[in-house]
């Protein structure tokens, strides 16, 4: 089994966010940035349990400059048996999807495991994007991925409850919670990574669609309106007639 | 200009975020708005009523045998055919596999998750979990967005329109739905206008009660904190946050929840916010529109009877 996953940095939930360049640009000095968990705790486990099981190539894949390489690493240490970077960096999904296809469409992956979204953006648009650049069977927010031969049983979150689908390999799957268990990567694990293969590749000429024009941050919430925890009927009327919400 | 909205449905019922996109193609002001639906839908002509000129359903999709590759070929097929502008999905679990690859089948820039009317061709969402607002400009002459779940109110402006099959030709399936489990009988999270969450607080799940009764006083679907469905104390569908789902209703309780980052990530587009909490420092009351700082075993069941007395009164 040849699985591919795709990483991708992402600032901590907890990091102060803050722009530059007159708001247009996100400012990433001081920024503690880790992998984002979608694709750690999920798709890059779920890939090791399935080569553990049947055997098989895990590669881990990032689109990003060079400052991604601790990122990188700790795929390499969490399990992951070789790294690709492709050297640009990743300033929207389309962009980043047609160079994962770029590079995906001539190694003959069986499966292709993506985060659901990343947790700074939220987009939830790669998968997609390179399931039909690379056209091929998609599901996304995997639950639980399980293979059957040359099918892949996947069960996926919808509103108010599951999906249980087939596809036939090659397929590209986004993973969500429940997928697999988040693994810490152990000394042995961080030792070998340092000996793993991270190979380098330059990206190919892709023009974007969209442009970022600008960032604005919301007003602060203006400051809590306290209720008596004796007086509920007021906390009624003012759900009712002040914030018109009952 | 014309806009193709795609309709979604469940069991061949439009769903709401079916008539909130096409209501949104119609407050950007498109006077073009087709609606696509699955070939089993029975209510698509409803969605004329939001402001869809034209409905057509697609021969051959159905709503309970969704293929992200079947139908995403047949929606931008469809658009070029009929000189789509703008393609508007919802931001579902269903928009989120179809967006993507339909933009790229029609080469068209996109923007998911698209939380207000868009400014010309500048459109918005919210980011690093809430805390800033990103505008982006679509360059392509065709675009695609996908817009969150109660973003607009939709609202019934005319009259219902006939409904067209249309055979946009047989394409190979690519996956086979085996089976769809659902939770009946309340509405799903991410639709849901009122929620009422609870958290550790609550002690134990023996303790539950209290929230559902609150729940069910408010018509309100029930969500919870992620250690309450890490520990099984909640079914996982409950979990909202930024590992669970992002929800945005018009109504959020927060009970016995302390306020932490990954929970507001998935939580703080709320319209409203109420907070119940019993320590004074709780960083949700920071994040809180209206407050309440006590012991939530009191305050619930009080609650619960005022917002019966109201709707006795009200109804
Ligand atoms: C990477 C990462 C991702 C995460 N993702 C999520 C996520 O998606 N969703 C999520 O929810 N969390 C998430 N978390 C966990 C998050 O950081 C918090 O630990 C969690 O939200 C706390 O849950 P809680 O508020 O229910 O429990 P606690 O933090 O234990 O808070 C319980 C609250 O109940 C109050 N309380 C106790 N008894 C009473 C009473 N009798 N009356 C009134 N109030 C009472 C307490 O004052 C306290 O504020 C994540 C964490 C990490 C590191």
């Amino acid at each position: 089994m040849n699985i591919l996953v795709c990483i991708s940095k992402t600032p901590d939930t907890t990091a102060k966010i803050s722009f530059k360049n007159d708001s247009k640009e996100f400012n990433s000095d001081g920024v503690q940035f880790i992998m984002n968990p979608y694709d750690e705790w999920y798709a890059l486990v779920r890939a090791i349990e399935i080569k553990e099981q049947v055997g098989g190539n895990v590669v881990a894949l990032n689109v990003g400059g060079s400052d991604t390489e601790a990122i990188i690493r700790k795929a390499l240490a969490i399990g992951a048996d070789e790294a690709v970077r492709i050297n640009a960096e990743p300033t929207d999904s389309m962009f980043t999807a047609f160079q994962i296809a770029e590079y995906a469409k001539s190694k003959g992956f069986d499966l292709i495991i993506v985060g659901k979204e990343t947790i700074d953006y939220n987009g939830s648009e790669l998968g997609a994007m390179l399931a039909e650049y690379l056209d091929l069977p998609y599901v996304s927010y995997a639950s639980s991925l399980t293979l059957d031969g040359s099918k892949a049983i996947v069960q996926r979150d919808i509103e108010g409850g599951v999906e249980i689908s087939e596809l036939n390999l090659p397929c590209v799957i986004s993973a969500a919670k429940g997928l697999a268990e988040q693994r810490i990567p152990n000394m042995k694990g961080i030792m070998m990574a340092k000996s793993k293969p991270l190979t380098v590749v330059e990206p190919v000429g892709f023009e974007s669609k969209i442009q970022t024009i600008g960032f604005t941050v919301p007003p602060a919430k203006s400051s809590i309106k306290m209720v008596d925890p004796n007086d509920m009927d007021e906390l009624v009327r003012l759900l009712s007639e002040e914030a018109k919400v009952l | 200009m014309t806009a193709i909205v795609f309709g979604e449905s469940q069991k061949g019922i439009c769903k709401k975020s079916a008539f909130e996109v096409v209501s949104f193609a119609h407050q950007m002001g498109v006077q073009d708005i087709i609606a696509l639906v699955t070939e089993d839908t029975t209510n698509g002509d409803v969605l004329g009523q939001y402001g869809a000129s034209k409905v057509y359903k697609i021969k051959g999709l159905d709503s309970g045998a969704f293929d992200s590759k079947v139908w995403a070929k047949a929606i931008a097929d469809f658009s070029s055919s009929h000189n789509g502008n703008i393609v508007i999905f919802s931001h579902s679990s269903f928009g989120k596999s179809l967006a993507g690859r339909v933009a790229v089948r029609l080469g068209a820039g996109i923007v998911s998750g698209v939380n207000a009317l868009p400014e010309g061709d500048l459109f918005s969402k919210s980011v690093f979990s809430g805390k800033a607002t990103i505008k982006y400009q679509i360059k392509s002459a065709t675009k695609v967005i996908s817009v969150m779940g109660n973003t607009m109110k939709p609202i019934a402006i005319g009259q219902s329109v006939a409904v067209e099959t249309i055979d946009l030709g047989a394409a190979q399936s690519s996956t086979k739905v085996l089976e769809i489990k659902r939770v009946e009988g309340t509405v799903p999270l991410p639709e849901a206008e009122i929620v009422v969450s609870a958290g550790r607080g609550l002690k134990d799940p023996s303790n539950w009660g209290i929230i559902e009764d609150l729940a069910k006083a408010l018509g309100a679907t029930t969500a919870c904190s992620r250690p309450v469905a890490d520990a099984g104390w909640r079914p996982h569908h409950e979990h909202v946050g930024q590992t669970g789902i992002a929800i945005r209703p018009n109504l959020y309780f927060a009970i016995g929840i302390s306020g932490a980052i990954q929970h507001l990530a998935g939580v703080n587009n709320s319209k409203t916010i109420v907070v119940i909490n019993k320590d004074p420092e709780a960083p949700f009351f920071k994040a809180g529109d209206y407050g309440v700082c006590g012991d939530l075993f009191e305050i619930v069941p009080k609650l619960t009877e005022a917002v019966k007395k109201f709707k006795e009164t009200h109804s």
